[in-house]
């Protein structure tokens, strides 16, 4: 008897086909059918921040080679359709009043190819009202100039318009011996997946529309698509091709997603999209982008008893996602690991013209992580201890019931005092801190910063469960269906695995399918750190009861009692126990189906909610202090997410989040001038984090299984993330703390790190 | 303009545009969609294929200037079904996720393993410089690097 192939290191089944063909993204269909004699769409974008329209000439670009059609707005008869988290903001696809950030669309050209597009885009002249533009978001909150005027300001959602209670100032802290003020930026960042946006859309003969989309799920995209096309969502189907990353900000359609069935059925052909990587950089959603006011006060011991956070949450030009990540996301979550008694949390969301704001990998998670973590940091240095022991004192014992915060975020388990003392054991903690106290004593230029934080994040809080079919066909291979949406995270293997456990048909012959709305109608893709935990965990849950169905076919065949069929999960065969010698094999057992619907099970499957990981980050960096350069010379991260089902990618997951957290935490930043002018519009001026800027990772194990679904997973997507950004923010902080550097906003660049010391001194 | 470019073993007589970049022409012209587009300022290295042996980003080319050149794609790695040793090391030690700087990111290994067969971890970090990943994080990818300079 072979043992359980969950919790091993196993190879991905998608590799050979990305390392030798590469991968069919969205603009590689070449071969589709319903594709072929596809023009293409380009989208002409606002030059200004913000302005009113007074008029669109498109008629230079009309007369330009290989042009086919020239719309603006007016052109498609484009009404206003509201946001919604605030529906007295609206908009149209196509800006045709007026434009609110650079890079929004507002006129098409489709052209038979994508060069001749780009040449007529840049022919349309566009005339402007200018008007004032904001970049800051307390600015925007108390100018009488609106982005959207019926929402009559530019704060479009407030959690104390929603009842909950405002934050009651200085009052709150009478009667703490420690009161610490802070005000952080957690600075506005681009998602950056390698594949930009694209998409393609045809017509089909039976009238229905099919999209291919680059999304990270496809099952919430047929609504918009038939309501921009005015057809019945059924008329709709999505197909997913492989995407080339997501974190979030393939989540949603986008404008120039909704319109190509519109386009293409105004000029009779099928049509293709996909942006340049500098309309990307501006059209793509943004992450993060809060701003953080926050006090916290205790005693001189180190016990912290209150804590107040008012989070300005910057939606961009649109009342998107990023608007509710902060009522919803981070302010659950802004108690982080800590037993704080009396916590106060306001999040306020305001429109500027800028990119609209979107989940980015953590979304409101790293966000809440880091402002606790730097208050916790500043606390710490106000009373003169050591920042992982005023952490240690007050991190919420270990709990295996559900446990609410004050501010009433409930975890499932956790044991934040055991993450860190694994991760300052393995990361010799102890040796560092004697390394740098060399470091000061010899007055070195180069000086070593080491940052600890604690987390706990939430992850499944997207969907209450998953849909899964598994279905047995009559060569005895299998096809798993499922409702989440892989780009990168390794689902076929994943799915593979868990299936296989069930069924014992080996993992080469299962097939996953997934993205096609035809095929998988229902899904809530993959965001948030779900997959596993909602769509593997069904899989896991309709292969189960599909051994089970089979058992009872097995039965009558032959002419046993249901009871007494046992599967032998290493040859694939039924039989009575204790008699291996008669057995059926899932292709007779598929064969002996067909008539009847085949051996197929198909099921929505409920978890009992979100899932709550937790961890403990150390980052070790140089500060050349002569310079303000900071090296990420080291880093550790222990990171709980329940039981695990394959650590090979489990590693995967934490090194990409510990790289895409350390980008904010040191490197990277969008940034506008003071017109709204964008400034890191590719990749030449945003300061992408590449390999040569980091160390290699020291992944520490532990392993807490939640108990809200069947296999015990929490999610691993994003808590790299949020473990390592404040770890090293702190690193970088402590590393010239002793000069009387308190704080430095992130990302802690050379120049901000060279400032800080200098007006220290 | 006339070019003749052998891509994979193949030679390819084709008439393109003097501004067609050599991404476009092994994409387009040729249909070869294993090589990737990530960006427009070549800074992310998706493109990056082998010209006469060395790894050249191909959007900083143009088709015009590999003519009578022998150009290497992702697809022309593989030989009789068997992977390059750099294939192999990336699927061993999970050096890829959504894949899309896979193609790029094994052509310039290859090629900096070429430069200097038995590099350090650094050699490597700084080598890959102009290639970037946003999914991996780097750390599998540095290592199926190392682990295909001790295979060979």
């Amino acid at each position: 008897m072979g043992g359980s192939i969950l919790g091993n290191r196993v190879l991905r089944k998608e590799d050979p086909k990305f390392l030798t063909t590469g991968g069919k993204y969205v603009d590689d269909l070449l071969d589709e059918p319903l594709l072929q004699e596809a023009v293409h769409v380009t989208y002409a974008r606002s030059s200004v921040a913000h302005g009113r329209i007074l008029s669109i000439d498109t008629s230079d670009a009309a007369s330009m080679p290989g042009v086919i059609a020239v719309f603006t707005g007016a052109d498609l008869d484009l009404q206003p359709t509201p946001s919604a988290f605030n529906p007295a903001a609206t908009r149209t696809l196509l800006a045709m009043d007026k434009v609110r950030y650079v890079g929004e669309p507002l006129a098409i050209i489709v052209s038979e190819t994508r060069e001749q597009g780009e040449d007529a885009s840049e022919a349309i002249i566009v005339d402007y009202d200018v008007l004032e533009a904001f970049v800051d978001v307390e600015q925007a909150m108390t100018s009488s100039t609106l982005l959207y005027e019926a929402c009559g300001s530019n704060v479009v959602f407030d959690t104390t318009a929603l009842g909950m209670p405002d934050n009651t100032g200085d009052d709150f802290f009478a009667g703490c011996e420690v009161v610490v003020k802070g005000r952080y930026m957690n600075q506005r960042l681009a998602p950056c997946p390698l594949e930009v946006r694209g998409a393609a859309a045809a017509w089909g003969p039976d009238g229905r529309l099919t999209q291919w989309l680059s999304t990270q799920h496809a099952q919430g995209a047929p609504g918009p698509i038939a309501a921009a096309n005015g057809v019945d969502v059924s008329q709709v189907r999505v197909k997913t091709p492989d995407v080339g990353g997501g974190f979030g900000a393939k989540i949603g359609t986008y404008p120039e997603d909704l319109l190509l069935g519109v386009i293409s059925k105004r000029v009779g052909r099928p049509v293709r999209w996909r942006e340049t990587r500098s309309e990307s950089m501006v059209g793509l959603g943004h992450g993060r982008a809060q701003l953080q006011y926050i006090t916290i006060g205790g005693s001189r011991d180190g016990k912290v008893s209150h804590y107040q956070f008012h989070a300005i949450q910057d939606s961009g030009a649109w009342v998107d996602m990023g608007t509710i990540l902060a009522p919803f996301m981070t302010r659950p979550m802004s108690s982080g690991v800590y037993a704080i008694p009396n916590i106060e949390c306001r999040t306020t969301s305001v429109v500027t013209n800028t990119t609209p704001t979107v989940a980015y990998r953590g979304a409101g998670r790293p966000e809440a992580t880091a402002a606790i973590e730097r208050a916790m940091d500043m606390f710490a240095a106000e009373i003169g201890k050591d920042a992982a022991e005023v952490r240690r004192i007050n991190l919420i014992p270990k709990f295996m019931e559900p446990h609410t915060t004050a501010i009433g975020g409930t975890y499932d388990v956790g044991d934040y005092e055991e993450s860190l003392n694994r991760a300052l054991e393995a990361s010799d903690y102890a040796g560092w801190r004697k390394k740098q106290a060399e470091r000061r004593a010899n007055n070195d230029p180069k000086q070593l910063g080491i940052g600890v934080s604690v987390y706990v994040e939430i992850t499944g809080g997207v969907g209450t469960g998953e849909s899964a079919k598994v279905e047995v066909l009559e060569d005895g291979s299998a096809r798993v269906y499922t409702g989440t949406s892989p780009h990168g995270q390794g689902h076929d293997t994943s799915w593979s695995m868990l299936a296989s456990e069930q069924t014992g048909i080996p993992m080469d012959k299962i097939e996953l399918v997934w993205g096609d709305t035809d095929l998988v109608p229902v899904g809530s893709g993959t965001m948030g750190s779900r997959s596993l935990q909602q769509g593997g965990n069904a899989v896991y849950a309709v292969a189960g009861t599909l051994v089970e169905q089979a058992k009872s076919v097995a039965a009558r065949l032959l002419e046993a009692n249901e009871a007494d069929i046992v599967l032998d999960k290493d040859k694939g065969v039924f039989h009575v126990a204790g008699t291996p010698a008669v057995s059926k094999t899932w292709a007779e057992l598929a064969i002996a189906e067909k008539a009847t619907g085949g051996l197929v099970h198909s099921d929505v499957i409920g978890v009992v909610g979100p899932t709550f990981p937790f961890g403990a980050h150390v980052g070790i960096v140089e500060v050349d202090t002569e310079t303000g350069k900071v090296v990420h010379i080291a880093h550790y991260a222990c990171d709980d997410a329940g039981t695990v089902l394959n650590p090979m990618l489990l590693e995967g997951q934490i090194h990409g989040g510990v790289a895409q957290g350390a980008a904010q935490a040191l490197m990277e930043e969008v940034r506008y001038d003071e017109d709204g002018n964008p400034i890191t519009s590719n990749l030449a001026d945003y300061a992408f984090i590449s390999a040569a800027e980091l160390p290699s990772v020291h992944v520490i194990h532990m392993e807490t299984p939640t108990p809200n679904n069947l296999i015990g997973a929490k999610g691993i997507g994003e808590s790299g993330t949020i473990g390592s950004t404040p770890a090293l923010q702190s690193a970088v902080i402590d590393a010239v703390s002793h000069l009387g550097v308190r704080h430095i906003d992130m990302p802690t660049t050379a120049e901000r790190v060279w400032s800080a010391i200098q007006q220290a001194r | 303009m006339k070019v003749t470019i052998t891509v994979n073993g193949q030679t390819h007589e084709s008439d393109v545009e003097p501004r067609t970049l050599l991404v476009q022409y092994v994409r387009d012209t040729l249909g070869l969609t294993g090589t990737n587009i990530g960006c427009d300022t070549s800074s992310c290295g998706a493109c990056s294929l082998h010209v006469n042996g060395e790894s050249v980003k191909s959007c900083t080319m143009l088709a015009a200037q590999a003519d009578g050149c022998e150009v290497t794609t992702i697809e022309g790695l593989a030989k009789d079904g068997v992977m390059h040793p750099m294939q192999t090391a990336f699927m061993e030690n999970h050096g890829l996720q959504c894949g899309y700087c896979t193609p790029g990111m094994v052509m310039a290994s290859i090629s900096l393993l070429k430069e200097n067969p038995n590099p350090t971890e650094e050699e490597v970090r700084i080598g890959l410089e102009g290639n970037l990943c946003r999914c991996t994080g780097y750390h599998n990818i540095v290592k199926s690097v190392l682990a295909a300079a001790q295979a060979k």
